[in-house]
């Protein structure tokens, strides 16, 4: 279990995989955002919609809410710039509980807090210009200040050109980028990000997710994000929680979270990332051994990049690799690999116990001839 | 002297519809918005003033013109002084555009997306300024399509209140042309009707089109 590998990052020196040295241990007053049994019902609905959550989001961090449609998550969101009221327990934002907020406490609020949408929600009547300058103009900052800021957003997201282009002349990934420089220009200390890429394709996705990553580094943004793609956890994200019918049913850091998923909603929204057998082999495979010839098939997960003399030497025996690979998750790697090991039928309790030095988590995925 | 008197009641029609359009437009806007934002879930919810507006305008827009129009007639004295020629048309004309023009309006305002409400909110955007900045540019162009078809039916209107002696083109058509059976005018004051229709759609939708940047 305890490998003491290093991940190379180019032009920086070699990050240990294990321990903890850039996360922060959680601590109460350094909460940024702290949910205290939060919930909420939809008058009418019976199902509330969130339900005793307590989290707490750390300043400057990535923090990624994901769960199916429905799960909650965007009331959640929500919740943090009130344009969700919630029906119990309270929100606190920089220590204050924002639930009393009056309208003017609530806009001072809301210009503290950034926040894009899965639509982008661009004013199709204002240019991309007007758009950005909107929160300074209603906010009455002067001419010469608008125009610095817009100017220098707009440059930060690489729009300068299509400064007097309509919103309807732009690409989606241009309109996330424009709502990216309309959400900054207040100077927030948090962005919200309602599946932010969700309508865009792989690659847009990607380099908005790199943008966002840049901008939570450069600008020490606390960025909270919703998702319902466990791709976008793992590219930016510090922390996850994962959310299933408005409560928590598991949270931590990500790479932990992806190494040792445990509720059976977040095994179903990883599945997609995990390696899988070829086809060829699923049909092949049974529940128990069929004969002395028969091979377990194991998924072995270890943190770090797997030392796979290691694992032969640990299992012994015919060992043959069916699928795997290494994935970045953050600083860290994670290793995940299916095996297949020829051993005799009775040595199956031994034979796990000996994977289990090896790697974080086993799993029996059944047997071949 | 033919020329005279259809110039003449081509600026009485102007005139008429001039100016209870410009009255209607700017009391139909504010109706408009106060319909949409004051009704549930709106950024100013009031559902009782929402309702009483709503049976308001209905009220006014279910009678119609002619019977308005001679309904308001001690209502108009009140007003102009008169019930007789074009001010005394125009406050029925009023009347009756204002809350037409309201009601075509409000289905534009109601169109514009929730979530640009929503982003507006969430960028400190107060109440007025979402009315400002939002709802009213975004709907803009469906504005400007419903206050085209607004003078088109005043001009309709503007007709009928020839018939109380309003002036104008109505009014000449109805008088030279159907009573004296002068055909002559009557085609001629059809085809001013026509062309003038015509420019005024023609104009609107120009100015609707440039206003849509979707």
């Amino acid at each position: 279990m305890s490998q003491t590998s290093a991940l190379k990052v180019p032009g920086a020196a070699p990050l240990p995989l294990q321990a903890e040295p850039l996360t922060l241990r959680p601590n109460v007053n350094d909460a940024h955002v702290r949910f205290i049994g939060l919930g909420k019902t939809y008058p009418g609905q019976a199902q509330p919609a969130l339900q005793g959550i307590d989290l707490n989001i750390r300043r400057g961090e990535i923090f990624g809410i994901i769960g199916r449609s429905g799960a909650g998550k965007s009331s959640l969101l929500r919740t943090i710039n009130r344009l969700e009221q919630p029906s119990h327990g309270r929100v606190l934002v920089d220590q204050v509980d924002i639930g009393g907020f009056d309208e003017d406490q609530l806009v001072n609020l809301r210009r503290s807090i950034g926040m894009i949408f899965q639509h982008f929600n661009l004013m199709s009547a204002k240019t991309v210009w007007q758009n950005v300058e909107l929160p300074l103009k209603v906010a009455g900052v002067a001419k010469a200040e608008r125009q610095r800021k817009v100017r220098a957003l707009l440059q930060l997201v690489g729009l300068e050109e299509k400064h007097q282009v309509y919103p309807a002349q732009l690409s989606g990934g241009q309109k996330q980028r424009v709502g990216i420089a309309r959400a900054l220009v207040h100077d927030p200390r948090i962005l919200l990000c309602d599946e932010a890429t969700s309508a865009l394709d792989p690659e847009t996705t990607a380099s908005i997710l790199e943008l966002l990553r840049d901008i939570n580094r450069r600008l020490g943004l606390t960025i909270v994000l919703i998702t319902h793609e466990m791709a976008v956890i793992r590219d930016i994200c510090h922390q996850v929680v994962v959310l299933d019918r408005g409560q928590v049913v598991e949270q931590g850091e990500v790479w932990r979270v992806f190494g040792a998923a445990r509720h059976a909603v977040t095994r179903t929204l990883l599945a997609p990332l995990q390696p899988r057998l070829p086809d060829a082999l699923t049909g092949r495979l049974q529940a128990s051994p069929a004969s002395r010839d028969s091979a377990v098939v194991l998924k072995l997960t270890v943190p770090g990049e797997p030392d796979l003399t290691a694992l032969f030497n640990t299992l012994g025996g015919s060992v043959r690799l069916l699928q795997g690979g290494v994935q970045a998750i953050g600083e860290h790697a994670l290793g995940q690999l299916i095996v297949s090991v020829q051993h005799s039928p009775h040595a199956t309790g031994p034979l796990l116990e000996r994977a289990r030095r090896w790697a974080e988590d086993v799993e029996v995925l059944g047997y071949v001839v | 002297m033919w020329f005279d008197r259809l110039l003449q009641g081509l600026l009485d029609t102007l005139l008429m519809v001039g100016v209870s359009s410009l009255i209607a437009l700017l009391a139909g806007v504010p109706m408009a918005v106060l319909l949409v934002t004051s009704d549930k879930g709106g950024i100013f919810a009031a559902p009782t003033l929402n309702r009483v507006l709503g049976a308001f305008v209905n009220l006014f827009r279910s009678i119609p013109f002619l019977i308005l129009m001679v309904a308001l007639i001690p209502f108009t004295r009140m007003v102009v002084g008169t019930t007789y020629g074009v001010w005394a048309a125009v406050v029925p004309l009023t009347i009756a555009a204002t809350p037409f023009f309201a009601r075509i309006a409000e289905v534009s305002l109601r169109e514009v997306d929730h979530g640009l409400v929503e982003a507006a909110q969430a960028m400190g955007c107060r109440r007025w300024h979402i009315v400002w900045h939002v709802l009213l540019p975004e709907a803009l162009p469906g504005i400007v399509g419903g206050f085209t078809i607004t003078l088109v039916t005043l001009i309709n209107s503007s007709a009928m209140a020839g018939a109380i002696g309003a002036g104008g083109l109505g009014d000449i058509a109805y008088r030279y042309g159907y009573q004296r059976f002068d055909s002559q005018i009557m085609l001629t004051v059809i085809a001013m009707l026509v062309a003038l229709v015509a420019l005024i759609q023609l104009g609107g939708d120009r100015l609707a089109r440039g206003l849509n940047k979707r």
